[in-house]
């Protein structure tokens, strides 16, 4: 089975959005819910760069470690999934996510978060795979139809990957090969425990 | 804080909550179309369902969402890239998009305008219905009550002002029937005040660029650019204008260890991928250019035998750039020398180098000068006419070439035949129209033949004084078709126009800020709205930056009550009595032109642009085979069926008529290939000789065609003038034309048929014969250094109207007040007055403006999009930290931004940045619906206002028009911040 994984190539990015847009328009996310994001760093100064940054399905995930009503899951392919019926909201996991994923409606008065949103990997959560509730509840399942998430298939330089963890880092790799420089699969080492070597 | 970046924080910032109301928290109104196909929602109620459908689909649950979807294809209307989208169709209703593996130019890929055009089409906040302001309130009427109405009174101004006072402006966002058909009712209502944002983006680049080698357009393509060694942008920010052309750049990069060279007044988040980034003075790109063509002339860098076979001028270009060494480049500049020097050997010895522009070039008061400038460092270095090479022009708009190309425009009629005698004869043969009719709907012959009124000055040929506007009447109508009023610079004077006119017709998918101005300047009546379809609710073929024409299908149908751009000028046509004979050719259907009977009207007109070969039919076969064309190359195998051997979207010139089967011309001016693979030549289009002065008064004759120099395998291994009848004698190669042929020849021109050109000869057989002997058929030229006819032949730097340095002016000074376009342009009163008055002490920061990456043009379509939206929610202002401190100005903080016109003023946010330097300032384009601190949200028809509003920068932009196109100043001005 693969084990899913994505690689922003941080010398591509060109914070363009596509990966934030990509997402609102497959799953129809709605205002205020952000399951991908671009975080630039060194703004307007030399050494500017884009980022694209969204649930990285971390092995061993800190958000999975934390919740205290058992809500996440690992699917065969490594991707980390939850259950919104489980859920409540109680944010635990967005203080152990290194990377700001999770993300919550507002409800009602006084704060009062509603059931955890987040990149999914385009793969649904645990209802039936391409199931209308599946789809109201987590948006589309496209790993179900052999399709990779949108984001990266979108991406307008092919600075996100998306795919088996082997084989976009061997891309990633390559290219580094090839161009000479590379500033490191970013996140990798947090989400995934392993660094790529070029 | 990044105030780019806000999220959820900013829902309670007043405008954008408010305008949310409702839909914000949890899932939103018709949260998952997905579903809303499957069940028949959102739209269904509109009719255009068959019920039946909808209870198939519900018993197809099992699968995926999507099961049972249509797939089409039509092309991204955000910018000239010309990004294939996908779309997945289920009763009607689009539910999804999918990634365009096959599309040659994407491969896959969007930006974050193109991956969420699905909402465009199933907004809520789009025009529903046609509108009028009835005592100062929008009011709903039926679309035959407004076309009536619009009819009678265009009729009455026409009766009372003559044709001319109605100015007509169309649009790059329509398909090319569209925008042919718009020019086209312009010419038959009699006028030609057609314009469109061609004259607000890359005017100067058409005339300049075409002035130089024959034709005004991008000379390779996107996909070209990987094979450049050294690529150079000058006045562009692709990555936030066209973030596609990034893969093809950042790859072209990697690949060849290319350099990168970014010249820009902001550190843009192209030059962060930049391996030399140069910071300039905004409005010294001429300088810039000689900068470096002095140290390439001083080291012999510079391509001679190019220069001698293919290029004139170049002794008159030389003493030009010996005025700009280095201490000079570096005073007007701030460029230094060493660094200037390092640009231009890489640029010259690091071959093929192409230079990539786009509006940091054009929209200026030398715009012309500037791309004239970069087209000669282009030629002194022999990087035309090759692959890697090139002047790699960025148009903006999805169809901008395109609409510029048929010829939506004030100086020419379709496919740049100008507007002679001749130019209104051969049209008149292909509309198969009495030349004399055409005549009797303008005012007189010489109003026939004279440029109209650019649309940069459309207000002030409302408000000028009668005399002052060289026509029967000042202008007293608009009808404009899809352009934004924001982008227009100088909106504080067009306020005056907005009031003053007896009738405006807004035909859009929005109300746009011609409404919301309209209601601010005071108009309680005399205004119409259209609902227009977006594009992907019609059909047709749109042109990428790169020449390919690629056709789009219609996705859906159109929602509301909106209409196709071709049916909304079939019924003004028709209601204005002008549809039997504007439609004599082309097959109507329920009052819907067919797209493709015009684009055969057009392959049977456009021989002088090589439109002809591009037939419904074959552009069609490349939509549907676009995963045979290499990504490098743009080419399908030779043995392919039904696409084999041509470059993807025909790129024109696609010679002859289709049954010659030119396969188009990916890179222009290519002297390595033969004609019929896509070669060419620089096009002799000023005359084959030219008589110059000598400095002892005696003169000389000197050709203006090519040196030694042809295409591979021409039968005339030299320089050549264009194909006339006359010329094929000369050669003895008209006895290869056939009876039919020759026909048509002696029916173009009877009296001397032998005048008979490639491009006016309508059976296409000049141009075939031509091809049949490896020969180009508009002949093999030099391209100009020296221009003869332009304003500034060979271009001089001249400051800004408004200039920080009032020092350079007195050395730089604006070209002369001249008359142009039937207008007065004081440009050089308003620059001597703005020194005089100490202008730039009062107003002492730079104003520069320019594209994000979520928003397009005027922005009211992405606005209303709550996918880009929610990613740029405030109107800003860039200013440096040092200029900020000064100021006591805060990052996030509110500013008044004051302008040097008309006590302008704009209230924004301030981003306090180092991304401009000290001294500057610089403002996104894309925002409207504010006015000098006031919000006019009220101003829209209820429901229709954008999600997104603030203060457009053209408020504070000033006067400063090119005197070559009449462009506007919008990329130099001068300004003031203050905290608010």
């Amino acid at each position: 089975m693969a084990r899913m994984k994505f690689l922003c190539d941080a010398d591509r990015c060109i914070e363009c959005n596509a990966c934030v847009t990509a997402c609102k328009n497959e799953h129809e996310v709605p205002w205020g819910i952000n399951r991908r994001r671009v975080v630039t760093i060194a703004d307007g100064k030399p050494g500017e760069r884009s980022v694209s940054m969204a649930c990285m399905h971390c092995t061993d995930a800190p958000c999975a470690a934390v919740c205290p009503v058992n809500c996440f899951y690992t699917t065969a392919d490594g991707v980390v999934l939850h259950s919104k019926d489980l859920c409540i909201g109680c944010g635990y996991c967005f203080y152990a996510c290194p990377f700001g994923a999770p993300q919550y409606p507002k409800v009602g008065n006084f704060g009062s978060r509603g059931k955890m949103d987040k990149c999914t990997y385009c793969a649904g959560g645990p209802e039936a795979d391409g199931s209308k509730e599946e789809y109201e509840k987590y948006g589309a399942n496209r790993l179900a139809e052999g399709k990779l998430p949108l984001c990266a298939e979108m991406c307008s330089t092919k600075s996100l990957l998306a795919g088996d963890g082997e084989i976009i880092a061997q891309i990633y790799k390559e290219r580094v090969l090839k161009r000479g420089y590379g500033s490191g699969a970013w996140g990798w080492k947090t989400a995934y425990r392993e660094t790529i070597e070029s | 804080m990044l105030i780019k970046r806000t999220n959820q924080h900013s829902l309670r910032h007043g405008s954008v909550a408010e305008s949310l109301a409702g839909q914000a928290g949890g899932l939103d109104r018709r949260s998952f179309l997905r579903k809303s196909g499957l069940a028949g929602g959102a739209l269904a109620a509109l009719g255009t369902l068959p019920v039946g459908g909808v209870r198939k689909a519900e018993a197809a649950m099992a699968g995926p969402l999507t099961a049972g979807a249509t797939v089409r294809k039509s092309i991204c209307t955000h910018c000239s890239v010309g990004c294939t989208v996908t779309a997945e169709v289920l009763n009607g209703v689009w539910i999804g998009q999918e990634p365009s593996w096959d599309s040659p130019i994407n491969r896959g890929s969007h930006c974050a305008k193109g991956a969420s055009v699905r909402e465009l089409v199933h907004s809520e906040r789009r025009l529903r219905y046609p509108m009028k302001l009835v005592g100062g309130q929008w009011t709903r009427v039926s679309w035959d009550t407004a076309i009536n109405e619009i009819g009678d009174r265009l009729q009455a101004v026409r009766e009372k002002s003559g044709p001319d006072s109605v100015y007509w402006l169309g649009s790059a966002k329509m398909t090319n029937e569209g925008a042919y058909l718009f020019r086209k009712l312009g010419a038959f209502w009699g006028t030609n005040n057609t314009d469109h944002q061609a004259r607000i983006c890359h005017s100067t680049t058409v005339t300049g660029v075409a002035n130089t080698w024959g034709y005004g357009a991008m000379t390779n393509s996107y996909n070209d650019i990987r094979n450049a060694k050294t690529q150079m942008i000058l006045g562009g920010n692709p990555a936030e204008a066209h973030p596609v052309s990034l893969q093809h750049l950042l790859e072209g990069k990697e690949l060849q260890k290319a350099n990168f060279i970014v010249i820009d007044p902001r550190l843009t988040r192209t030059a962060a991928h930049a391996t030399e980034y140069v910071r300039m003075r905004p409005g010294t790109d001429i300088p810039v250019l000689y900068g470096m063509m002095w140290h390439i002339l001083q080291n012999g860098w510079e391509d001679k035998e190019f220069i001698r076979q293919r290029v004139y001028g170049f002794d008159d270009l030389r003493k030009e750039v010996e005025k700009w060494n280095p201490e000079e480049v570096e005073r007007v500049t701030g460029i230094p020398g060493e660094q200037l020097k390092r640009v231009a050997k890489m640029f010259a010895t690091e071959k093929p180098a192409t230079l990539i522009w786009a509006m940091g070039q054009t929209q200026k008061t030398v715009g012309t000068a500037n791309v004239r400038a970069s087209c000669i460092l282009l030629l002194m270095t022999g990087n035309v006419g090759g692959a890697g090479m090139g002047a790699n022009i960025f148009r903006g708009h999805d169809n901008v070439q395109g609409a510029t190309d048929v010829g939506l425009d004030i100086v020419t009629l379709p496919f740049y035949y100008g507007l002679a005698e001749g130019a209104w004869k051969h049209w008149s043969r292909v509309w198969e129209v009495d030349y004399d009719f055409l005549k009797s709907r303008f005012d007189s012959k010489q109003i026939m033949e004279t440029p109209g009124i650019p649309l940069t000055r459309w207000f002030e040929a409302v408000t000028l004084p009668k005399d002052q506007v060289a026509q029967k009447d000042n202008v007293r109508a608009v009808f404009v078709q899809g352009h934004a009023s924001n982008s227009i610079t100088r909106i504080p004077e067009s306020l005056n126009g907005l009031k003053a006119l007896e009738l405006l017709v807004i035909a859009d998918p929005h109300p746009t800020t011609w409404a919301s101005l309209a209601v601010e300047a005071g108009r309680k009546d005399g205004v119409y709205i259209l609902p227009v379809a977006t594009q992907f609710e019609c059909k047709g073929s749109r042109v990428a930056s790169n020449r390919s024409l690629q056709w789009g299908e219609q996705i859906v149908k159109p929602v509301f009550e909106s209409k196709d751009d071709l049916e909304i000028i079939y019924l003004m046509a028709k209601k204005l009595g002008l549809a039997d004979q504007m439609f004599k050719k082309i097959k109507v259907e329920n009052n819907l032109p067919e797209a493709e009977d015009v684009l055969r009207e057009m392959n049977r007109g456009s021989w002088s642009t090589g439109y002809c070969g591009q037939s419904p039919e074959r552009l069609k076969a490349h939509m549907k085979n676009q995963a045979k064309f290499d990504m490098l190359t743009m080419r399908a195998p030779k043995d392919d069926p039904e696409v084999g051997g041509d470059y993807y979207g025909l790129p024109w010139p696609c010679w002859g008529s289709p049954e010659v089967k030119h396969p188009g011309t990916p890179l222009l001016y290519n002297t390595n290939l033969h004609v019929m693979d896509g070669g060419g030549t620089f096009r002799p289009r000023f005359g084959v000789e030219r008589e110059e002065k000598l400095p002892d008064g005696t003169t000389r004759k000197v050709s203006l065609l090519a040196d030694g120099s042809y295409s591979l395998g021409s039968g005339i291994q030299d320089g050549y003038p264009e194909f006339t009848l006359a010329s094929l004698k000369k050669l003895g190669w008209d006895t290869e034309l056939t009876e039919a042929e020759m026909a048509v020849i002696n029916k173009v021109n009877p009296a001397t048929p032998d005048a008979v050109s490639w491009a006016l000869d309508l059976s296409g057989g000049i141009q075939r014969v031509a091809l049949a002997h490896g020969c180009v058929p508009y002949g093999n030229g030099k391209a100009r250094m020296h221009a003869f006819g332009l304003p500034d032949p060979i271009p001089v730097h001249r400051e800004p109207i408004y200039t920080p340095r009032a020092d350079l002016v007195a050395k730089y000074p604006t070209l002369p007040d001249a008359k142009q376009f039937r207008m007065p342009n004081i440009g050089f009163s308003v620059q001597k007055a703005a020194v005089e008055k100490g202008i730039a002490k009062q107003f002492p920061l730079i104003l520069s403006s320019g594209r994000l990456v979520e928003y397009e043009g005027g922005g009211e379509e992405t606005r209303t999009n709550p996918w880009l939206a929610e990613l740029q929610q405030d109107m800003f202002i860039e200013i440096n930290p040092a200029d900020a401190a000064e100021r006591g100005v805060k990052d996030g903080g509110w500013v008044w931004v004051t302008g040097a016109e008309n006590n302008s003023r704009a209230r924004m946010k301030a981003l306090v940045t180092e991304r401009v330097g000290k001294g500057v300032a610089w403002m996104p384009f894309h925002f409207g619906g504010w006015f000098a601190g006031k919000d006019l949200r009220g101003n829209y028809p209820k429901g229709t206002d954008p999600i997104v509003l603030g203060e457009s920068a053209n408020t504070i932009t000033t006067y400063g028009y090119d005197p070559a196109t009449n462009m506007q100043e919008a990329k130099v001005t001068l300004c003031q911040i203050a905290a608010a």
